[in-house]
Formats: structure tokens, sequence, C-alpha cells
């Protein structure tokens, strides 16, 4: 590991006036996936900036009616909060779906968003990657890809973004909230990750030196009926190889909102808005859930050895609706 | 001009102060073996995959292999050795002890504190990944094998003495009649 200096800030003023302007040093919360880059090399920090005792630590309910989410919250106690549980379940259930009990308690909201993916070509530390070393080509394409994008990837990555918490807060419609030195922003979750297209180094569409400070979750009602659904390789503690966070309201049989966000198959959390367009409105019926999950994955891409997580998704997507529909009050 | 890179840092870790010259790089867990000789706590995979390395952080568990030492200034750690009070033996301890919850015991010391904070997490009424309804109006969830095995996940045992790590957990836990 190289060397590094280490300061502690205790505001958002003080974090953003010690990490300044310099390119080589990094925020650092709970530091689950920073120090684990750090020790293998694909992270070289000459500074870190360390944000845990920043006072973004509280969860609170907003006139509106939505939450929001202070970007220190633990994973956990992003997932015990009451009013998480109550109003987005398929968000604690999504943050219950990842790492381990012992990493989240470490991991916080901020740095989730701006984990890094976990494709090998890029942890690997050593051969080429255009994210690590932009330029030096995609080796998963050739090689091996069975965990990567099938939505919006480019030919110069296909590496997929691992967070399930975004997957929900992508259907949800969060906004996130930073500060710099020039005053504070926001940005729509939909619009944090850029296309990859020809620079899949540039990860976020955040100002250099910007400071996540919080999420915003607009108030959704139709999110009281909501769900997070995991396929993994092992009952627990894996990444996705698909993820699916979905809320529905029906009345009547009819379709009068449906939120469908999709997890593993993009370099971002994958808001399926073709499905949601197609079944708004409808019966909510399997065959229309089947409709609207090949609407969304009409757009699906995949190389030959990740062809299978687009009937994969289909499945899931269809299983995850229809059971949403029939618990759906009558 | 070069920040420096190393920093002098007091860690409290089972109820005693040290105060030692620390470079930024090294981690808790190395900072426990390597210079309080702790060596209860176990390295496994060093990248937060084993749960080995598991200590209580400010009470709750967390992998020391990803906490740096100079971020832990001022937090309270407990390991393995600061459960047991005095000659008496933690819950969580003697029932791994009396249940055979390991075989070559190098995951166990990680396991237990994982164990002690899956009980504590359980009774604070957390939900899991496996808990049908997370919302709090359905109630805490029974602290099932299925629940047991989930919080423990974060856990790997090479040897495969889960059956009874799980039994373990939930008689500490007194859940043994939901779980077994």
């Amino acid at each position: 590991m190289r060397e590094f200096g280490y300061e502690r800030a205790a505001d958002v003023e003080g974090a953003l006036a010690l990490l300044g302007t310099d390119p080589e040093a990094r925020y650092l919360a709970g530091g689950t996936n920073l120090v684990d880059l750090m020790k293998t090399g694909v992270a070289r920090p000459v500074r870190l900036v360390d944000i845990r005792e920043l006072p973004l630590d509280r969860i609170e309910v907003t006139e509106a009616g939505g939450l929001r989410i202070g970007a220190t919250v633990t994973n956990s106690d992003l997932a015990a909060h009451p009013e998480v549980r109550s109003r987005y379940p398929a968000l604690a259930q999504a943050v219950l779906a990842g790492a381990s009990g012992q990493l989240r308690t470490m991991a916080t909201v901020g740095g989730n968003l701006l984990q890094r993916t976990r494709c090998a070509y890029f942890t690997d530390g050593a051969g080429p990657c255009n994210k690590r070393l932009p330029g030096s080509g995609c080796p998963a394409i050739e090689g091996e890809h069975r965990n990567h994008a099938v939505l919006g990837a480019s030919g110069h990555c296909v590496a997929t973004h691992p967070s399930d918490m975004a997957v929900a807060l992508a259907a949800f419609d969060a906004v996130v909230s930073y500060a710099t030195a020039d005053g504070p922003g926001e940005l729509p979750l939909a619009e944090l990750y850029p296309p990859v297209g020809d620079t899949p180094q540039v990860e976020t569409a955040l100002p250099p030196g910007a400071l996540i400070t919080g999420v915003t979750l607009p108030p959704a009602p139709v999110a009281a009926r909501s769900r997070y659904r995991k396929v993994r390789e092992r009952a627990s503690y894996a990444f996705a190889i698909g993820s699916a966070a979905a809320a529905l309201d029906v009345q009547g049989g009819v379709v009068r909102e449906v939120r469908l966000a999709l997890g593993a198959v993009a370099s971002r959390p994958w808001r399926a808005r073709a499905a949601e367009r197609a079944l708004t409105g409808g019966p909510a019926t399997e065959e229309a859930c089947t409709a609207a999950a090949d609407a969304e994955l009409a757009a699906a891409r995949p190389l030959p050895g990740n062809a299978y997580k687009v009937p994969l998704m289909r499945n899931l997507v269809v299983a995850l609706l229809t059971e949403l529909a029939e618990e759906a009050p009558r | 001009m070069a920040p420096p890179v190393h920093s002098e840092i007091t860690l409290t870790v089972n109820g005693e102060e040290h105060t030692l010259l620390v470079d930024h790089r090294t981690t808790l867990l190395d900072a426990l073996r390597e210079r309080l000789d702790l060596t209860g706590t176990k390295k496994g995979c060093d990248q937060g995959q084993c749960g080995a390395c598991t200590v209580l952080l400010d009470g709750r568990r967390a992998v020391s292999c990803l906490q740096l030492a100079v971020a832990a200034e001022g937090r309270t750690v407990t390991t393995v050795e600061g459960l047991a009070d005095g000659d008496r033996l933690h819950p969580v301890q003697q029932a791994f002890l009396d249940l055979d919850g390991f075989q070559c015991g190098y995951c166990t010391p990680g396991q237990i504190c994982s164990a002690v904070a899956v009980i504590e997490e359980h009774a604070a009424g957390w939900p899991s990944a496996v808990t049908a309804d997370v919302r709090p109006e359905a109630g805490p969830p029974e602290l099932t094998a299925e629940e047991i095995r989930e919080r423990m996940s974060g856990n790997l045992c090479r040897c495969g003495a889960h059956v009874q790590i799980v039994r373990s957990v939930a008689r500490a836990a007194g859940a043994e009649e939901a779980a077994v």
C-alpha cells in the first residue's frame, strides 16, 4: 500500500477544505471498499480525509412525507430504521441483502453509492482495464464476463454497479445532495452515474472535490408495498447476479402505479421505465407483467457468457410483480 | 509538501487505553495482533470477506482488517479476549464450548464476536435478509435457525462446523426451541 496522510474532519466545511482540489486525496467513510482497494493498489490516495464523524448520521422524515438520509448513516442503521422499514420496505430489504452484518455496521450510504465495480479485471490491479487505465482495453468483453452488464454497456466497459441499496433508491426517485467549496448541489440518482460510452473511468457526475451529504426520498405511498429480490450464487453474502426492486399499486385489477429498478445488469442501478410504461393503466396479470419485462429487456445486448441474465431477469421481474399483484388489497 | 504518514493514537481495547505510534496503513487487526499482542483476533482473508477478524467497535461488530487503526482512535474496541468476566466465560463462549461450535478454532474468535452482536441486534428488533416482513408493525422476527444462518453469514468456517455454530448461537440467545 502506498503511504498516505490522514486527517479527520469535524464538519462539512472542514472536510471540503481538507480535501481541497487535490486529485490524489480521497474521503474515507466506512472504508469497506476503499481500504480494500488501497491494499491491492487499485486505489492509491496520497491523503485521506476521514468524514465518519461528520454530523450527517441522521434519518429524518421530510415535511412532504419522504425521508432525508444523511451520507454517513451506516447501512445497519438505515435498514433498522422504523421509518425506512415502514415507508420504503424494499430499501431496507435491499440494504440487508448486501454484504454481511459486520460490513453493514461500517459501510455508509454515501460510500455505498460511490463504491467501485467488483469486475475482476478492475479489482485485479495489474492487467488492462478502461476504468482503471483509460485506453488500455476491456478484457472482460472477450474474457470472463459471466456477471457483467447486459443493459447500457459499451464496447469500452461492461462492468456492473454492485450496490443493492442503490437499486431501491433508483426505484424511489432518490435525489443525491452534495457539498462543494462553491456551495451545495443536487443530482437525481438517475443522473449520478453517467452513461458508460467511451469514458468508463468517469463514474459519477459529481463535481471534483464534492462530498455527498445525503440522499432524499420524495414521498411515495406506492413504496409502502414494495419488495427487493436478489438472485445470487449462494444463499447469502454474495453480490447479485440479478436483482430487482419493485413497488406496485393495483386498484380494481388495474395498475395505478408501478416502480421497477434492476440491479447487477448495468453500470448503474437500472430504472426500468419501459416496463413501468407498459404496465401502468393495464391489468396486473402475469401476461402483462411478462410483456412489461420483455419491453424493458428488448434493449438488452448480452455477451455470450452472460446471455443467461436476460431470461433470469425476465423471470425475476415477472415473479416479483405478480407476487405483489396477488397480495394487493382487493 | 508530503503529509505525515504516521500518527500517535490512543486505542481503547477491552477497557484499557494504549498509546502507540502507527503508520497510517496499519489496520486495526494488525495493531491488535502485532502491536498489542492480542492475537485472539485472527487474520483470514485480510479483504473483509471471511469474518475471522471480527471485533466489536463501539459495541457493534466490524471487520478489523478493513478498519484503519488511525481511524479507530477515540472508539471502543472489544476483542474476544475482552468478552469473559474474569474466569467466567461469556455465555456465547460457553455455548460454543459446550456444543462444540468449532473444529480447528481459527474462525472461532470472529464467530463468537459476531454472535455476541447478532444476539444484541436481534434483541433490538433488527430484521435480516430472511425476515419475511421487515415492517416494524410486523414485530421482531423469531430467532430461527434460518435467521441465525443469515445473520452469521459473514463468518466463514472452513471446517464446516456450521451446524453446531447455529446451535451455540441459539443456546446463548435462549432461542434453542425456535432454532433447533
